[in-house]
């Protein structure tokens, strides 16, 4: 009897350590994480991107939906073409980089989410932080979770990768980024494509 | 001097359009980095890097042009100027 209970406790503490939120570091050596942003004004397009992505997400493979974290891009390696663009885009009127040198997005809930096989698609609500000013924002969110596929990445190291992928959009007037001046060379909807992916190494 | 000018502005005018032309015919700003994708199998990811690299757009171009149109001009009033100097000494 007293062996069963034993086997018992064992096997539910096992299940409760298998079902507990892996935390997913997104600091990528790979340098594949990036964050796209467009604008396309009446006179002129502006596409570029950021890679320094760093923050971490906690997912539960067997819960999605309780999916939490916050993911935060240095400022500072927003990039475009032209060199001189880039300065005024870094430059104290529009993004102001020196002073706030990070954008974040903090995840408070998922709703919706629908899971099938290893790809859940939800709608992320959390804090958005732009330029020193924070909005409640709710966008689509797809995660994908790769199960062992950490050694693919990174030989050395054995886990699992979570794959994060979101579109949304912006207004910059919202953000305090110039709001009302040159919209025929610069777009007031800044469009934003979130491409990175996590790991958990075990 | 006034035919200097001239073959000047005109060389240089087709000397940035074929620049321009050879280069990719770049429609927009001139760019001194450019976006370099690499896929990330794994992940299906693309990655983007910049590598430097200069592409001249139609600002360059446009420069050029106006090189070119200050030349020409240039080469108007030298016509003038020589043939006032030709009178006076008359």
């Amino acid at each position: 009897m007293k062996y069963t209970l034993g086997l018992l406790s064992a096997l539910t503490l096992t299940g409760a350590a298998l079902a507990a939120p892996q935390t997913f570091d997104f600091k990528d050596p790979k340098g594949v994480n990036n964050a796209v942003f467009k604008l396309d004004a009446p006179l002129e397009a502006i596409n570029g991107s950021a890679s320094g992505i760093t923050g971490t997400v906690s997912y539960d493979p067997e819960n999605p939906g309780a999916t939490k974290g916050k993911i935060v891009v240095a400022a500072t390696t927003l990039t475009v073409p032209n060199a001189l663009m880039k300065d005024h885009l870094h430059g104290d009127k529009w993004l102001d980089v020196k002073q706030h040198a990070e954008i974040s997005f903090e995840v408070k809930a998922l709703k919706n989410a629908k899971t099938t096989g290893n790809e859940t698609t939800a709608e992320a609500t959390g804090t958005f932080t732009l330029k020193g000013v924070a909005k409640e924002l709710t966008v689509p969110v797809k995660l994908t979770f790769l199960p062992d596929k950490l050694a693919a990445r990174s030989p050395n190291l054995k886990g699992d990768l979570l794959v994060v992928r979101s579109t949304f959009q912006i207004q910059r007037a919202d953000f305090d980024i110039m709001p009302g001046q040159a919209a025929d060379k610069v777009a007031e909807t800044i469009e934003i494509v979130l491409s990175i992916a996590g790991a958990s190494p075990k | 001097m006034k035919l200097r000018l001239r073959v000047i502005a005109l060389a240089l005018l087709v000397a940035a359009n074929a620049w321009w032309l050879a280069a990719g015919a770049n429609r927009g700003w001139t760019k001194t980095l450019l976006p370099v994708t690499a896929l990330d199998e794994v992940t299906g990811l693309t990655g983007i890097t910049y590598e430097k690299r200069f592409l001249p757009g139609l600002d360059l171009l446009g420069l050029a042009w106006l090189g070119a149109a200050v030349l020409a001009g240039a080469s108007l009033i030298s016509r003038t100027t020589t043939h006032t100097q030709t009178h006076t000494k008359t």
